[in-house]
């Protein structure tokens, strides 16, 4: 009896060592420390892939022509965002915004009519010291290493904390499945589910594959300068310095990467 | 114990199946909700909280009412809530289930809800705020617990409830503080943006709270043959005065703030609570009924004859409890998304859909509250009269 009883807890004692010893070595918030693929230095440069230390970009707007979307439609399209037709369960990524929206600070009554009337396409600023990662409390949104604000669909709860933390207006909640407002899917990039959170992510899929983001791309007037702020030689750097520019309530201490040119 | 509660005069009965069925509907549209997306309320992207997480901010400070009762009579030996101090606790337990339901029926994709503990966020309140919240549920419901098994058995509570209930003093402050940091550090929305929100929140919590458990006690007086004793009532009754007259303090103190300097990021906010902007002016009439409420039922708690009359004194507590619901409830949550960073005015009413699920997640907190206090009341009356 004694040595069966020994073995017994010998057997048991061992597989409950087993079952644990996984999430021991292991454990879920390790896990998190791990670099996922897409954060790996390989994977943000394959051979063609596009990298910079800090990814920011310049809005010229005075070049934009009345009434053009095609920043817009292209990422849209190349997104896979949902047309609800309502302003209550909108999604958008990029947007014009008046001047007086975009900087309600810096705006009065008698500034030049022509930046009054201005309108401004406003997107995710993608912040050097992003409010939104610091309050999701998953880190379904995250930054990466070259500056770009993520965000992770399958992880996000749909808590919506990190809307009422972005002072830009930048994100979007699912309030409903978005897959049948969607005109044309996209194969190369992922629909989204309902209730999670949404935004501008810099076109880092494309980037990774060697083209320039969507909008930019799309932009026939060249309003749109994308590059990186840490290399001084870089287009966006070389332009910032000949132009004066601004960021979008950079009191807030966030500093946004989107940088207007007024 | 439990099975205390099974035993009930029609009038319980009715009541209990009352708040089934108001549950029942509440989950019928919470299905709905969970086939359609959060599409089924009124939220938008501009106003992206409504009336759950209003709910769950204003019940935070329900919660509170256990601590304005253990603290005199813990730790200054104040007999007279000696008797209640279990009724304090177990509206605890029923406020802080019915946080927790409605931060989980606010939440886009509520299967993935573990996702807080998989991937730890200390940089989160939220994640924080999940972890003050199930500490304070877990320690009311042990405290309460135990001391009316001891009460019942007629045995001293064991020592090492004591440390427990000493803990759920500062626990209780950390519940609001927390859930007054999830709004107090955001940057660019300035009307949650200041740092008296944590006060603010705990005085607001320390009137509502204990103005409903003075109306649980009369209630129970007069329905339940359980006398809280006139002296308990009055003790009350006072600190929600006191905190009453704290909380209508700190919002005139934000209000000079907000128009003195005349910054419009501070004042608009204000103006579109109490005046409406640019014709909006959804808020305006609640907000409006939420101050005369407040300062009648402070009017009438500092008059001595007025407040120690049970009738007057119910009216003023049930001022105070629709007061503060609405002024820490929808006016605080949300204010602050109107206007919108960008200056767009999004105004918000909810839909029916969204108040059913409301209304079923109040009924699951009452039914949790009745059931308790039933079992409070039969271990009391078994004592009284055995």
């Amino acid at each position: 009896m004694t040595t069966n009883r020994r073995e017994f807890l010998k057997i048991a004692g061992v597989s409950t060592l087993s079952l644990i010893a996984p999430a021991i070595v292991c454990p879920a918030w390790a896990k998190d420390k791990i670099i996922p693929v897409s954060n790996s230095p390989e994977a943000l440069s394959p051979s063609k892939a596009l990298t910079a230390k800090r990814w920011a970009m310049a809005i010229d707007a005075s070049k934009c022509p009345a009434d053009c979307v095609d920043c817009i439609a292209a990422c849209h399209a190349t997104h896979n965002v949902p047309g609800f037709g309502n302003p209550k369960d909108e999604v958008k990524w990029i947007w014009q915004e008046k001047f007086a929206a975009a900087f309600p600070n810096e705006s009065h009554a008698y500034l030049r009519e022509s930046l009054q009337k201005q309108q401004l396409p406003v997107l995710c600023n993608h912040c050097a010291n992003p409010p939104c990662v610091r309050v999701c409390p998953t880190k379904a949104t995250f930054q990466r290493h070259d500056g770009i604000v993520m965000m992770d669909y399958h992880r996000c709860i749909g808590c919506r904390l990190c809307m009422a933390a972005c002072p830009y207006g930048a994100r979007s909640m699912n309030y409903r499945d978005p897959r049948p407002f969607i005109a044309r899917i996209n194969p190369d990039y992922p629909t989204r589910t309902k209730g999670v959170v949404e935004k501008c992510n810099f076109c880092q899929e494309r980037l990774a594959k060697g083209l320039g983001p969507a909008c930019v791309v799309a932009c026939k007037e060249k309003a749109l300068v994308f590059g990186d702020m840490e290399n001084p030689q870089s287009e966006i750097r070389l332009l910032l310095e000949k132009r004066f520019n601004l960021l979008r309530r950079a009191s807030l201490g966030t500093k946004p990467q989107i940088y207007y040119i007024l | 114990m439990l099975e205390k509660s099974l035993k009930g005069s029609r009038g319980y009965w009715i009541w209990i199946i009352f708040l089934l069925i108001v549950a029942a509907i509440g989950f019928f549209f919470y299905l709905r909700q969970l086939d359609y997306g959060l599409g089924v309320t009124g939220m938008s992207r501009d106003v992206s909280w409504g009336l759950y997480i209003a709910q769950f901010t204003f019940l935070v400070g329900i919660a509170a009412s256990a601590v304005m009762l253990v603290l005199p009579y813990y730790l200054h030996d104040y007999k007279a809530f000696g008797k209640i101090t279990v009724l304090g606790e177990f509206l605890a337990v029923a406020a802080v289930i019915m946080c927790v339901l409605f931060v989980f029926v606010d939440l886009g994709q509520p299967s993935r809800v573990m996702n807080v503990l998989l991937h730890p966020s200390p940089t989160s309140i939220l994640f924080w705020d999940m972890i003050v919240l199930s500490g304070y549920l877990l320690i009311n419901i042990f405290t309460g617990w135990v001391i009316l098994t001891c009460n019942r058995k007629e045995v001293p509570p064991p020592g090492w409830v004591k440390p427990l209930i000493y803990l759920s003093i500062p626990w209780a402050i950390s519940i609001h503080t927390v859930t007054a940091f999830i709004y107090a550090g955001l940057p660019g929305r300035s009307f949650w943006l200041t740092a008296i929100m944590a006060p603010r929140f705990l005085a607001s919590a320390f009137a509502s709270g204990p103005a409903l458990l003075i109306i649980f006690c009369l209630i129970l007086k007069r329905y339940g043959r359980f006398d809280a004793g006139e002296k308990a009532i009055q003790a009350l009754s006072k600190i929600v005065a006191y905190a009453l007259a704290t909380s209508i303090f700190f919002v005139l103190v934000e209000l000079f703030t907000a128009f003195y300097s005349q910054i419009p990021e501070q004042a608009q906010h204000f103006l579109y609570l109490f005046t409406g902007l640019e014709g909006h002016t959804k808020l305006v009439p609640w907000m409006w009924t939420s101050a005369v409420l407040a300062f009648a039922a402070l009017g009438m708690l500092i008059i001595p004859p007025i407040r120690r009359n049970d009738g007057w004194l119910a009216v003023a507590c049930v001022f105070v409890f629709v007061s503060l619901w609405i002024e820490k409830g929808l006016g605080l949550v949300v204010t602050g998304f109107i206007p919108s960073p960008l200056e767009t005015i999004t105004e918000y009413v909810p839909t029916g859909a969204e108040i059913a699920i409301t209304l079923g997640v109040w009924a699951i907190g009452f039914m949790i509250l009745t059931i308790l206090y039933r079992i409070f009341i039969t271990v009391h009356d078994e004592k009284e009269n055995p």
